[in-house]
């Protein structure tokens, strides 16, 4: 099937069969691999991308889904809470950092982050196994004026 | 994942007519339906991708509140409305999953969500009688400490994972579809010997969305070993009128212990709001579970968990 | 020296940092593995035809047609070589792997695989092994250790105390599952690999594949997490190189989330007893420390968990010993934090316990039995600022206002208890090389085969390198992750900056004097005599030469090799960690509410990136203790939680702030770096110190970690033991 997706502020037309999910087609077939797959069934938030402002997990929806949606990958961030997490070292590994930034960028936007527990919950839909978890709160917490 | 077909409807009278479809099956925020049909324990035909149908009305009136079958968890859970008037709707919606899902899932999918068994959930087809008619219960003789301990049969111990159901049972809502309005807690069924049917709707029957009627002051409290992002061991949902320290109307459901929703059906009216008290008055409500050894500690845990729900505000709730 | 951000970290936060299942190959075809269903016998039938006819499905290979593979050599522990024969010895065994154009396509024809099995009668539980425990004749360190007369030393002790813990199976559950791409051009194999060794890896698939070193190529960029699951090689690592070989083009195989379960081993459960006496006034007058742990039935692992009683306390007699009990599980696999990290949960639980039969304080019994030297190779340790650690970390934590009593500190409905342990870890290291090159622009390049694995290296040898050459480290480029590059040992034992690092500063140093020497026209200038600035030499005695009048248009470099000495001391990292739980009086859930870690471990190199990796292996406690549980079927023989629902590791909100702090410390027996490795430490004593936190908190003794709600409810905070 074709789908018409805007990925970045780009259009782009992809040829999918509908059990592709989201996921699979940014990184195999439009070949954006900063969005990451750690777990393909929606438990670690590696692959958390904004549809039409809001983030989600890419793995848990297909791309069929999307005609039309305005997606954004870590690819086209570019937010402050990027330079915060290198400031921070609210990584190790790196390999779930551009989930945990599509996350943050989207606490920040919703606004919860009015205390640290706050910032903790609401980032906990992304897990880190390195455990930067302090780090990130710190990053968040910076961009968010409470530093 | 097999391939499958995919088609993506218009309106609700479309949504029908392909749902009743033989191998036919509603998608909507794909956070439950996606993860089955990895794990080919749904293998249907045809996707009918209902997203994109006007159910996502979030309505509060005098006559209570209105969720659309689609609405998501997160805009029903940050909905003021909803926050001050029925907060266990609101603290179950945001105590469940991740802000992510949170953002995909709808109202009627997290109704449909199917049991976090880990035999039904494996990565390839164990014995479970849910998974595979017939096949067996590997839970009951193997790690079933998350089983049921109200309501399971000798075919099925999961558990009913959804935090939403069990608010609304306690709040009293009617679940309205294509076919009828019934009570919430209604919709799940009992395993019995037929464990893999969860709920009492038919092929082709949609959700359309909820009602709950005018709540009294609610809470919901979960238990869960992980600070965020799990299941819970068990929970409990609180509807209650008090004054001066003594319960005048009470309605509680739990989760986590049973197939579904399981409604505290217990007279709390005129209980004073004290633990020893409380404990007494719903420990008769216990007396018919029936436990696995491994999961004999949720009728202490459940127990604890109502008293507290009961005695302590929680999080947005104002007087209990 | 200074808290540096990482100089990969904006590759990091953009998404342009390339894991190994990010390379993009051309026409990439995609492997998917079928695994076994059943923890032993044999596979009896075997139906590849509707697999073989499914769309886009290119190869199906299985013990039928696998091309035939050689031992694969010392780091293929797993020694069974995947896919030669129809015996199934673990459930998620590979039986076959399944090429095709697409991803999808892939998964759908493994599926269509049909395979059924003879079953064998299999143990998977360490309890039900226990009776065909056996005794290794060797490892890395002996067997079995003894000291003194540890008979003697009970007979004369005032109290004993005599307790068995377990530690349950855990998962490393990176976040990047294992990913191997294999690509064959004109007669070369490349890959691309998630590995903390490249070096292993190309040597085991030489071996396995009867393939000259120089025909391959192992390439790991980046690395999403390793924590040991990644160092030795694994079957999936020789799969793709097969399926890419039998298609003849570019294969990328990635493990799913329920096959990292399975594909590569795990921290097994351990069943440990520890026995202390003791005098009166707390000194330890015998240990013995005996342990168990599930290994494979067909391959040995060896969780060395009593080694942390061979080095903790002065005693004069102390006893370790260690058994293996096989299971149908895969091989277990050394986990941060190997060895030690589940056995001072043992040692430092029991040490809690003998405080409350003494009444002696928990620091100051520790204290009492302070190690001056390796009590049992009897041998100076290398540097150790223990005392030191405790004394901070009972500062910073307020222990001094400690009550003695359990369930004194009761805040409204929070139980609340404090708890301390010590923590230690042997220092591992291995030989190293590296290349240091610098062009006439006065660009400085690092070359080391090492993997950056998130532990920091790049940032830390680009320190390292910029320190010893004296010039900025923004000149300092640093090449990591290929077998192309000088050797080194793997990612694992929290060696690589000792090791990694001595082996540059040698070879910056080499260039350094290389440089001073042509300045001054004469052989073997005292490298201190020369000084890089921008793209000039200052060298002292002579005119400030620009580089490019000095080396001309091609780079000049110099490369080093660094080995441990075996200088005779004992090289152990330490540390003292403090932890307040609370415990919901009702719920009985414990949360952790501070953590206070302080630690010896030599110089730092980078404060930030340390503190980290501190904060991490303090997390990873937080997980032993309180998460971190993998129950294995006994009928069905397979681990019941084969994903991130199940098995859980700690998220944002089950972490509070952190307090990780070094005492300020130069080791100068830890290579030319003077820093012992950290990436394991922070993961050892933080669970024993919940663990006495919760005893503290309720008054009942946790044995067996993770400490689940159960447990407490049983137990339900009244005092009783």
């Amino acid at each position: 099937m074709r789908v018409r997706l805007r990925v970045n502020g780009a259009e782009r037309q992809v040829d999918v069969e509908p059990r592709v999910t989201l996921l699979d087609a940014l990184r195999e077939v439009i070949g954006l691999t900063g969005t990451k797959k750690g777990c393909d069934r929606g438990e670690c938030g590696a692959c958390t991308v904004h549809v039409n402002g809001r983030r989600i997990d890419a793995c848990m929806t297909l791309a069929v889904m999307h005609e039309g949606d305005e997606i954004t990958t870590i690819e086209g961030l570019d937010h402050p809470v990027q330079r915060a997490f290198l400031e921070h070292d609210a990584f190790q590994c790196g390999f779930c950092t551009p989930g945990q930034l599509m996350s943050a960028a989207a606490c920040l936007a919703e606004g919860h982050t009015g205390s640290d527990a706050e910032i903790r919950e609401w980032m906990s839909g992304n897990t880190c196994r390195c455990a930067a978890y302090p780090h990130i709160v710190a990053a968040v917490r910076e961009v968010a004026g409470r530093a | 994942m097999r391939d499958v077909g995919y088609l993506r409807v218009g309106d609700t009278a479309e949504a029908l007519t392909a749902a009743a479809r033989p191998g036919a099956r509603l998608i909507a925020g794909g956070t439950e339906l996606v993860n089955l049909l990895k794990e080919r324990i749904e293998q249907p035909d045809l996707l009918v991708d209902i997203s994109r149908l006007p159910l996502t009305d979030i309505t509060v009136g005098p006559d209570g509140l209105h969720l659309g079958a689609l609405a998501r968890m997160s805009d029903v859970a940050a909905h003021p409305e909803v926050r001050s008037g029925y907060p266990a709707i609101a603290q179950a919606l945001e105590l469940s999953a991740s802000p992510q899902l949170r953002n995909m899932a709808t109202m009627g999918g997290n109704l449909m969500q199917r049991t976090r068994c880990p035999y039904f959930r494996a990565d390839h087809d164990l014995p479970c009688n849910k998974r595979r008619p017939g096949s067996g219960c590997s839970a009951i003789d193997g790690d079933h400490r998350a089983a049921a301990i109200f309501g399971a049969s000798e075919s099925c111990v999961a558990t009913h994972p959804s935090d939403l159901a069990v608010a609304l049972v306690a709040l009293d809502a009617q679940v309205r579809t294509t076919a009828r309005t019934l009570p919430a807690r209604d919709l799940h069924r009992l395993p019995g010997d037929q464990p893999h049917r969860d709920t009492v709707l038919d092929h082709g029957e949609m959700i359309l969305g909820i009602d709950v009627p005018v709540s009294p002051p609610s809470a919901y409290l979960k238990v869960r070993e992980r600070g965020s992002y799990e299941f819970a061991l068990v929970s409990v949902a609180v509807a209650a009128e008090t004054s001066g320290g003594v319960i005048r109307t009470a309605r509680a459901a739990l989760g986590g212990v049973a197939p579904k929703p399981w409604p505290l059906d217990v007279d709390l009216a005129g209980v004073p709001l004290r633990r020893d008290e409380l404990r007494a008055a719903i420990a008769p409500a216990f007396a018919a579970a029936r436990p696995l050894p491994g999961s004999e500690f949720k009728i202490e845990l459940a127990q604890r968990a109502v008293v507290r729900a009961l005695t302590k505000p929680i999080g947005l709730m104002g007087e209990t | 020296m200074t808290a540096r951000t990482r100089v990969d970290g904006w590759a990091k936060v953009t998404g342009a940092a390339r894991y190994a299942a990010d390379h993009r190959l051309d026409n990439l075809a995609h492997a998917v593995l079928v695994t076994s269903t059943v923890p032993a016998g044999r596979i009896a039938e075997l139906d590849v035809t509707e697999a073989e006819r499914a769309p886009g499905a290119l190869a199906v290979i299985t013990h039928r047609n696998a091309p035939r593979l050689s031992p694969a050599g010392d780091f293929y522990v797993q020694t069974v070589l995947p896919l030669q024969d129809d015996l199934i010895r673990y459930e998620g065994e590979p039986v076959a792997v399944v090429v095709a154009d697409r991803l999808e396509r892939a998964g759908e024809a493994a599926a269509l695989v049909r395979v059924t099995y003879e079953t064998a009668p299999a143990t998977v539980e360490l309890d039900d092994a226990l009776p065909d425990a056996y005794r290794l004749g060797a490892y890395f360190e002996p067997i079995t250790s003894s000291v003194g007369d540890v008979a003697a030393g009970l007979e004369r002790a005032d109290v004993v105390v005599e307790r068995t813990y377990t530690t349950a199976a855990r998962h490393h559950s990176t976040m990047e599952p294992s990913a191997t791409l294999a690509e064959w051009r004109d007669g070369m194999l490349t890959l691309y690999d998630a590995t903390q060794g490249v070096f292993n890896v190309r040597d085991a698939v030489c071996a396995a594949l009867d393939l000259p070193a120089d025909r391959v190529r192992v390439i790991a960029e980046y690395v999403g997490g390793g924590f040991g699951c990644k160092g030795f090689v694994w079957p999936h690592q020789l799969i793709a190189p097969m399926a890419a070989r039998t298609v003849g083009g570019a294969v990328k195989l990635v493990l799913t989330r329920a096959q990292t379960f399975t594909s590569h081993g795990y921290q097994p459960p351990t069943r440990q007893t520890v026995t202390l006496g003791a005098a009166r006034d707390g000194r330890l007058t015998a240990i013995r420390h005996t342990s168990v742990n599930s290994t494979s039935t067909y391959a040995d692992h060896l969780e060395m968990a009593a080694i942390c009683s061979r080095a903790m306390y002065a005693c004069p007699a102390i006893e370790t010993d260690h058994l293996l009990a096989p299971v149908s599980t895969v091989l277990p696999t050394p986990m941060r934090a190997p060895s030690d990290g589940p056995g001072m949960v043992a040692l430092e639980s029991a040490m809690d316990e003998l405080a409350y039969e003494l009444d002696i304080d928990p620091v100051e019994l520790r204290l009492r039995n302070y190690a001056e030297r390796d009590p049992t190779k009897g041998r100076p340790f290398s540097s150790k600022a223990l005392r030191a650690c405790y004394a901070e970390g009972a500062r910073r934590f307020g222990w001094a206002d400690r009550p003695m009593r359990p369930g004194a500190l009761r805040d409204g409905n929070d139980l609340v208890g404090w708890g301390m342990a010590s923590a230690t870890m042997a220092t591992f290291a291995a030989p190293a090389s590296a290349r240091v090159s610098i062009d006439a622009d006065g660009r400085v390049l690092v070359e080391a085969g090492s993997q950056e694995i998130g532990t920091g290296t790049r940032t830390v040898l680009c320190q390292l390198a910029a320190e010893a050459l004296g010039c900025p480290p923004e000149r300092v480029t640093i090449r990591l992750g290929d077998t192309t590059l000088p050797p080194t040992g793997m990612t694992a034992g929290s060696s690589t900056t000792m090791s990694v690092g001595s082996a540059v500063q040698l070879a910056a140093r080499s260039l350094r004097t290389k440089l001073a020497s042509m300045a001054l026209a004469e052989g073997d200038a005292p490298a201190e005599l020369a000084r890089l600035d921008g793209d000039a030499l200052v060298v002292e005695g002579a005119p400030r030469t620009p580089l490019r009048e000095l080396i001309g248009d091609d780079p000049v470099g110099a490369e080093a090799s660094w080995s441990p000495s075996t200088a005779d001391v004992s090289m152990h990292t330490f540390g003292a960690v403090f932890a307040e739980v609370r415990i919901d009086a009702d719920l009985c859930l414990p949360r952790v509410s501070r953590l206070v870690g302080v630690y010896s471990a030599g110089r730092i190199v980078n404060p930030l990136t340390a503190r980290s990796q501190m904060i991490g292996g303090m997390t990873w406690g937080i997980g032993q203790a309180l998460l971190e549980r993998s129950p294995v079927d006994r009928r069905l023989g397979r681990f019941v939680n084969k994903n991130l629902a199940g098995y859980l590791v700690p998220v944002n909100a089950d972490v509070p702030e952190l307090d990780a702090s070094f005492v300020d410390e130069h080791d100068e027996h830890a290579g030319t770096v003077g820093g012992r490795g950290i990436g394991e430490l922070g993961a050892v004593g933080v669970g024993p110190a919940i663990a006495n936190a919760v005893f503290h908190a309720t008054g009942t003794r946790i044995r067996g970690l993770p400490i689940a709600p159960e447990t407490l409810l049983r137990g339900d905070g009244d005092g009783r033991d």
